[in-house]
This record gives structure tokens, sequence and C-alpha cells, in this order.
């Protein structure tokens, strides 16, 4: 009988050292491993790939008498039967900092293929998949790779973005906490690709359970990537550093201001250097596309969004976690027939996608297909494809102001627009709430927010108003 | 005891080692005094306003030492879906623990969500918050 009880951060923040310690206190072996990503579930227990929901201590007795209720067999269970997993093929499978998991478990393959054929086929590889940076910006990691190994220099480096601030998002975290050896095994591909010797992986202090175990399999896993060097760097609270090159700045030391693009990081990024700055989710797939190849990362998804997402379900959604699909799925299908509605069980007022900077989304939008394009059509933000559900109780006028606070409290104070006016956004939408010049108002911040969007130097400033513009849109009445 | 000089050695081989070693030095004294920051300056080549400009920037470094443990409650949205401004009170009304805003710790499924050092603690509810909060 093999016990398998995840160490991810929400199996730990809902109890699950209490349900090991308990099995071990009955004499059974447990292995920790990687949460499947049912967190509804959580503390969920794996015996024999069959699965115990909400599990406490004081029910273990009653699961090894068999007198408890399973879910059934996990992999069958709808939430993982109807994902596609490539990123996430190991979740809840294996032990997160064990090489031979890893191993046995088709790791590695992809930096040998990549060592094979050499660092222009590796990158070819990774322009044939589609691969789009998953950050946000959905830029083509290929092409970003290619600019970076085009440039002359002696030194270039490979920069993974693990500064994951986004709310509604925890898929990063997911990564490192349960697969840190395929996130290093990416970030050596990429240093092979474009002849980078070094790494840096920036990680929020927020996640000290992703930290403890990158650190640990950077060292286990040293001798395997050399002459490849990987360095975690802690993050100090500061959202903003989620942004490229505030972080590139937050790693030399500097405060996190934003800078001014042109120059590329492709080309001036750390200490100047060509640095490919990539997020965990890119850097993550990658391992997978090598060993497959191309063509069978890009024959998921639609249009020019190619490949899986793995969509994080978060807020109050009944079912939430983590679900790595194809591209092209409909929001409607992850709100309701995945996520299962609220966890409240009021109806589902809104949406918000893409994280604090992304748009509101009624259920009325929710035939939306999941893809770059679409969203960008609808005014809206995939962003790191985090779903913040709301039921109906929500005060809209509150979220549209919590927008304009958090963007004064993260703002990097570089440019005015995002400084200034987010604290101006703040008083104008209490205006609004204490119901002061209602309408002229409502006006001044259309115009505020017109001013942020097109004058801002980074997505901080450019982006606030879109949360708060489509709370106006969508639900005027709780502006009146 | 670990020095500051001690620190910024172990540091000062690194590419950009000004972080590391602010992190080191809370760990260390619970906060980054005005002397820490000279000392920091002057091994680093620095000014004093530079490193003043990094630790005032950055939300996780504090200038003075708090006496009171440290509860983090998550603040942002997908907690805040989840009712956390509802126990925010229970958390102001008291004073034995000091109550700080984070945004965010990765919990969005489970919240709301809290860090006291390295413990993150999901599914907060009136109950458990007390509960947690009086054992802090």
């Amino acid at each position: 009988m093999t016990v398998r009880i995840s160490n991810d951060a929400v199996a730990l923040a809902c109890g699950a050292d209490a349900v090991a310690a308990a099995f071990a206190a009955a004499g059974v072996e447990v292995e920790r491993v990687s949460s499947w990503g049912m967190h509804w579930m959580e503390p969920l227990v794996d015996i024999d790939g069959v699965g115990y929901g909400q599990v406490s201590a004081d029910q273990v007795p009653s699961i090894l008498s068999g007198d408890a209720k399973s879910i059934g067999r996990i992999e069958d269970h709808p939430f993982i039967a109807k994902q596609n997993r490539l990123t996430f093929a190991r979740a809840g499978k294996t032990r997160p900092t064990s090489l031979d998991d890893y191993y046995a478990s088709g790791g590695w393959l992809g930096l040998g293929q990549a060592r094979a054929i050499g660092a222009e086929a590796t990158i070819e590889t990774i322009m044939t998949s589609g691969l789009r940076g998953r950050g946000g910006a959905g830029f083509p990691a290929g092409i970003k790779w290619q600019t970076v190994a085009n440039a002359p220099a002696e030194q270039k480096y490979i920069v993974c973005n693990a500064d994951e601030g986004d709310s509604g998002t925890f898929a990063d975290r997911m990564v490192m906490e349960g697969d840190p050896f395929m996130l290093i095994e990416g970030m050596a591909i990429a240093g092979f690709a474009v002849g980078a010797s070094k790494a840096y992986i920036y990680i929020r202090s927020e996640y000290p359970h992703a930290i403890a175990k990158m650190e640990a399999a950077i060292r286990l896993s040293a001798h395997l990537i050399a002459p490849f060097v990987v360095e975690v760097r802690v993050g100090a609270g500061a959202y903003i550093c989620g942004e490229e090159t505030s972080l590139l700045n937050s790693l030399e030391g500097k405060r996190g201001e934003v800078r001014a693009k042109p120059p590329l990081p492709a080309l001036e990024g750390l200490f100047g250097k060509p640095t490919v700055v990539n997020n965990v989710l890119t850097l993550a797939a990658v391992p997978w596309i090598l060993a497959h190849g191309g063509e069978a990362y890009a024959s998921y998804g639609m249009g020019r969004s190619k490949g899986t997402m793995p969509v994080q379900l978060a807020g109050n959604v009944k079912h939430g976690g983590l679900f790595e699909v194809a591209f092209g799925i409909t929001l409607g299908e992850l709100v309701n027939d995945i996520g299962g509605g609220t966890a409240s069980g009021r109806p589902v007022r809104c949406v918000q996608v893409g994280g604090p900077l992304g748009a509101y989304i009624a259920p009325a939008q929710f035939d939306l297909p999941f893809d770059y394009e679409a969203f960008a059509a609808a005014d809206a933000l995939i962003g790191h494809a985090g779903i913040t559900v709301f039921d109906d109780s929500v005060d809209m006028a509150q979220m549209a102001r919590f927008a304009m606070e958090f963007c004064a409290i993260e703002s990097c104070g570089k440019c005015t627009p995002c400084r200034l006016g987010s604290t101006r956004g703040v008083e104008t939408i209490d205006q609004i709430i204490a119901g002061n010049n209602v309408d002229a108002n409502l006006a001044l911040l259309a115009d505020l927010a017109e001013t942020m969007k097109f004058g801002s130097l980074c997505a901080m400033g450019g982006f606030t108003p879109y949360p708060v513009m489509s709370a106006i849109k969508l639900f005027p009445e709780d502006f009146k | 005891m670990t020095s500051i000089a001690d620190i910024v050695a172990e540091h000062a081989h690194r590419e950009g080692p000004l972080l590391p070693i602010l992190h080191d030095v809370q760990k260390a004294f619970g906060h980054v005094s005005e002397d820490a920051m000279r000392d920091i300056a002057q091994a680093l080549n620095l000014t004093r306003a530079e490193v003043y400009g990094v630790v005032s920037f950055y939300h996780d470094f504090r200038k003075e030492a708090e006496a009171r443990p440290i509860l983090k409650l998550c603040r942002a949205e997908a907690c805040k879906a989840r009712g956390v401004d509802a126990l925010v009170p229970i958390a102001e009304n008291q004073s034995r623990v000091k109550l700080e805003a984070v945004y965010c710790l990765g919990m969005c499924s489970v919240g709301p969500a809290a860090l006291v050092g390295d413990q993150v603690i999901a599914r907060l509810d009136a109950t458990r918050l007390s509960s947690l909060l009086e054992a802090m």
C-alpha cells in the first residue's frame, strides 16, 4: 500500500502534515508528493491511486479500515480526466525533490534532446511549438530566444520570473513546489539554446515553501546541468517586480523601478547583458516540448494560441485548483462546468481574469474562448490565466476602488500617471461611493483611466483602468 | 552573534548582493537600522541614500524593530471573494499581534489565507482566525 499526501503549500495550509503524521503513527509509510491541483479536496489522501478528500487526522483509522468513503480513482475524476496535462503531467504523482522520481517520469529527456540536436535546432523547436510567454504578454518565446542567441556578448543570462504576484494565480508556485527539476531543466535548455551560462530565478518572498524546494532541487541537480548554474534570488514584497525590467533592477540590488523600453532586455537586460526573461510556466513547458517535439505541442490550442494553459480557478469557486487545458475552452466551461460555480452556492456575478490588472467579465460573456486574441478583442486579458470568481454579494464599486488602491500601494513611482493617477482614482471613486457629483466624477474617472492607460510606462498603471472601467461598464448600478 | 560585516562578507562575491544582504540583516536583527544601512553602504561602496532608497522601496524591509509577532493577512481579490474583509475587524480588535496586509500568498483557491513566519494557514473563518491569533 502506498499512501501519498501532498506537501504543496495549499495542502500544508489545509492541515496535510497532521494527516500524514496520523498515518505515520498508525505505522503506515507516507510519500509526500506534489499536489494534484484539486485544491478543494486538500488534504487529499491518495492510497494506491484512490482518493480521499478533505481528510482530517481523526479520519485516518476509518480510511485504513476501509470504512471511509473514497472519491474513486483520482485519475478518473472528471476534474483530472478532462485536462491536457503536459506541464503538470507529474502533479500528484512524484516526490518534488526526488531525482529518482524525476528520472523515472521522463525527466532530463528534453535537455538531452536539446544537447543532441544543438542550439539552433532547439530554438527552431520552440518556434515550431508556438509557445508564447505565459507571464501575461504572450510574446513568442522562440523569437525572444533567437534575439538573445543572436546578440553578441561574453556573458548572457536566463532570468526566470517567479514573482507571481497576481491574485488568483498559483501555477508558478505549484511548479516550483511540485516539479522544481522541470523548471531547472527548462532554464538549462534555454541557457544552452541562447549561450547563457547563468540563470537567476527571482522568487517572491511570500512563497517560502517554493524558495526552499527550488534551493534544494538546485543543489541536487547542479552536476546534471553544469557548467550551467542556477541561483535563487528572493524578492522583498514588491508586486511591481513581476514586471520584467523592474525585476532586473531588483536583481541588480536596486529599487524595483521600471525601465523604459527600448532597449529590450533581450539585448540589454541584467547588468546590461543580453537576457532571456521568461515566466515560470514558459520555461516549465520547454522540457516537454523538446522531449515530444514542437509539432506535438502545437497540435494543442487554437489560432495563434498554441499548446496548453495551466488555468487557475480561484476565489469564490466550488472546485478551485489547477486545470491545465488546451487553449480554446470557453470561460463558461471553466467557471461553471469545471469550477462548479461558486463555493457559496450563490449565483456568479462576475470573474476577474488575469490578476489585479485584468478586466472583470460578466456571465453574459462566458462564451469567450480562452485565446490571447479573443480576449484582447474583448478588452480583456488572459494574463497568467488566473480566474477569480465572485458571487452576487460583491460590491463592484469597492472592487474598482481596490484596483486603484492596489496600484497606489504597489506603483514603483517612476511615471506620473501611475503614481498620482492611482491615488486620484481612489479619491474619485470615494466621491462616487459617497454620492457626490456622481456623473461628473464618473466622467472624470473615465478621463483619468484614459490618461493612465496611454501615459503609463508599464502595465501597472496602464492596465489598472481595465478592472476599474469594466466594473463600471458591467455594473453601473453599483456606482449610483 | 552575526555582525553586519559577516553578512556582507558572505554575499560580497555575488552579483547585485544588496537584496540578499538586506534579507539576512533583517533575519538576524529583525529590522534594518540606520546604522546597518550606513555600514552596508560603506561596505558596498554605495551612498547611504542608495541603500535607504532600496530599503524603503520594498515592503518586506522594516526600519524599526517590531516586538510583536506578525500576522500577514492576504487582502487581495481572491481572498476578498472568499470573505477576508469580514475577518479584518477580528484581527484589528486586538493589539498583541501586529496585523499586516499581504497581496497574495498563492492560496487563491482556499482563502482567506495568512502567513505567520514561514507557515501558511488557509480556509480562515472567524473561529480559526481567533484561535490562530490566540496561539501566536
